[in-house]
């Protein structure tokens, strides 16, 4: 049994179907990589699942337990297990770093302070970040608020992570910095559904890639299956575009 | 003018003066207390009015309709509205109480509108990374959302107990003893018009100007940033 399993997942915005019938699975320790053209629905996906969007229709299924989107024990529960990482890093501004990592822990799972504290610290250290405890988010570049943001979202001991174009919204010399960060996650065996533009990391670390179009799956398979060797015109297309240098 | 001058060593003795202070300490009192009742509950009206969901959509109603029509009625007709509407329940009700009940019903639906804004100019994308981690509302809006929208909420709530101040002016109609209040009953007395509510202005000004000023000095600290982390810092400590 694949550890998550999503069937025939639909979701509008209004009168636009933005996920027509998505369907694929994750297998534990899988590093699954969603690509495709812009607004072909990738983060909807990871928006659907993490119930910040509503699916119309459709299954999601983690180990054995499914997800009734409708009612918010499920979603809690569905939330419980995974965690996400913004585009926009998203850390919360009224609080320092730690607060931003500790918070959900605390509050949330309720385990007990010192044991969070100290796992808090060692994500920071895990993604370079030691010295910034007690710096505010804008305080920080944008790649250390992003690695604070997967700091935050590992502090939640998720089954599954949830990356949402996590470096296009930084500079161009602190996106590996962020890269090199969920490689590292990947070696480490994290099951992880990654939504990303940047094809030379997805090729080196992804287990599968999926390639979305309209709100569609077009094509799945490994990375030098579908890079190299595209089956259908529309993945073809894409990917001489994208791959170009 | 002559009449003036002549009452003037009479005007000032210290019994008026005193009569006066109190009169001021009168109208300070229904502000302040009436206001931040008013404030306090207002934040309850918007949390109620943002509930989600289907079977909370006619207190969403009653929430709207009552900020949209208390901010359409004049000050003076709410208090003639409050004094009745009490009477007709507690026939002994203090005018001091139903003074404070009528500033506080009409700064609910004033500064709600105040609170909704600045809790608005919050990113949406901070509830959502807060929701994504099982934070539920309250939790959201009492440690993301609020913290945020405090520079935004505080200088134009300060700007509107300020200015109401002066409107509670009309609570003198009904014969609450504060400051408007005084002056007719000082005027009666046969002092000048004149002189006596030329004082009163005078000590409406003395009451109004600092509290102004302090609420620009607020809205200056809190604008840049390098006032949100002073205020930070002084949390920590």
């Amino acid at each position: 049994m694949p550890h998550l399993a999503v069937e025939d997942l639909r979701a509008s915005y209004g009168a636009l179907e933005v996920l027509r019938g998505i369907s694929f699975s994750v297998e534990k320790g899988e590093l699954v990589a969603l690509v495709g053209p812009s607004g072909s629905g990738k983060s909807t996906v990871l928006r659907v699942l993490m119930a910040l969007n509503p699916p119309s229709s459709g299954r999601v299924q983690i180990d054995d337990i499914s997800i009734d989107y409708g009612k918010s024990g499920s979603v809690r529960a569905a939330r419980d297990r995974m965690a996400v990482v913004f585009q926009q890093y998203n850390l919360f501004q009224n609080m320092n770093v730690m607060d931003n990592v500790t918070l959900a822990p605390r509050k949330i799972k309720k385990w007990p302070v010192a044991e969070v504290e100290e796992n808090a610290r060692a994500l920071l250290a895990k993604v370079g970040l030691t010295d910034k405890h007690d710096a505010y988010p804008d305080e920080l570049s944008g790649g250390q608020q992003q690695r604070v943001a997967i700091a935050r979202a590992l502090a939640l001991k998720p089954e599954i992570l949830l990356l949402d174009e996590v470096t296009s919204a930084l500079d161009p010399e602190l996106v590996n910095e962020v890269l090199d960060t969920i490689g590292e996650l990947a070696a480490d065996g994290m099951t992880m559904i990654l939504v990303s533009h940047e094809m030379g990391f997805v090729r080196e670390v992804a287990s599968r890639v999926i390639m979305m179009d309209a709100g569609e799956i077009i094509e799945t398979g490994t990375p030098a299956e579908l890079f190299d060797a595209p089956k259908s015109q529309r993945a073809k297309q894409f990917f001489s575009k994208v791959l170009r240098h | 003018m002559e009449r003036i001058l002549e009452q003037i060593p009479r005007f000032f003795t210290f019994r008026n003066m005193e009569l006066l202070l109190e009169a001021a300490g009168m109208t300070l009192a229904i502000t302040s207390v009436g206001c931040i009742i008013g404030f306090g509950l207002a934040f309850v009206l918007v949390y109620l009015r943002q509930t989600p969901g289907k079977w909370a959509a006619p207190l969403r109603f009653l929430c709207i309709a009552y900020v949209e029509i208390f901010r359409r009625i004049p000050f003076l007709v709410v208090i003639y509205l409050v004094l009745f509407f009490i009477q007709a329940f507690i026939a002994d009700a203090s005018l001091f109480t139903i003074a404070v009940i009528a500033i506080c019903t009409y700064a609910i639906a004033y500064t709600a509108e105040i609170i909704r804004g600045g809790l608005e100019s919050v990113p949406r994308e901070q509830v959502e990374a807060a929701r994504a981690m099982n934070l539920s509302r309250f939790q959201t809006t009492t440690q993301i959302v609020l913290p945020q929208a405090w520079p935004v909420i505080i200088p134009p709530a300060i700007a509107f107990a300020v200015s109401f101040i002066k409107d509670t002016a009309l609570v003198s109609q009904i014969g609450v003893f504060e400051l408007t209040f005084r002056g007719k009953e000082l005027n009666n007395q046969g002092y000048s018009g004149i002189l006596v509510f030329g004082t009163i202005a005078m000590c409406y000004f003395a009451i109004s100007y600092p509290l102004t000023r302090y609420g620009q000095h607020l809205e200056t600290r809190l604008a840049t940033s390098r006032g949100r982390r002073s205020a930070r810092k002084l949390r920590r400590t």
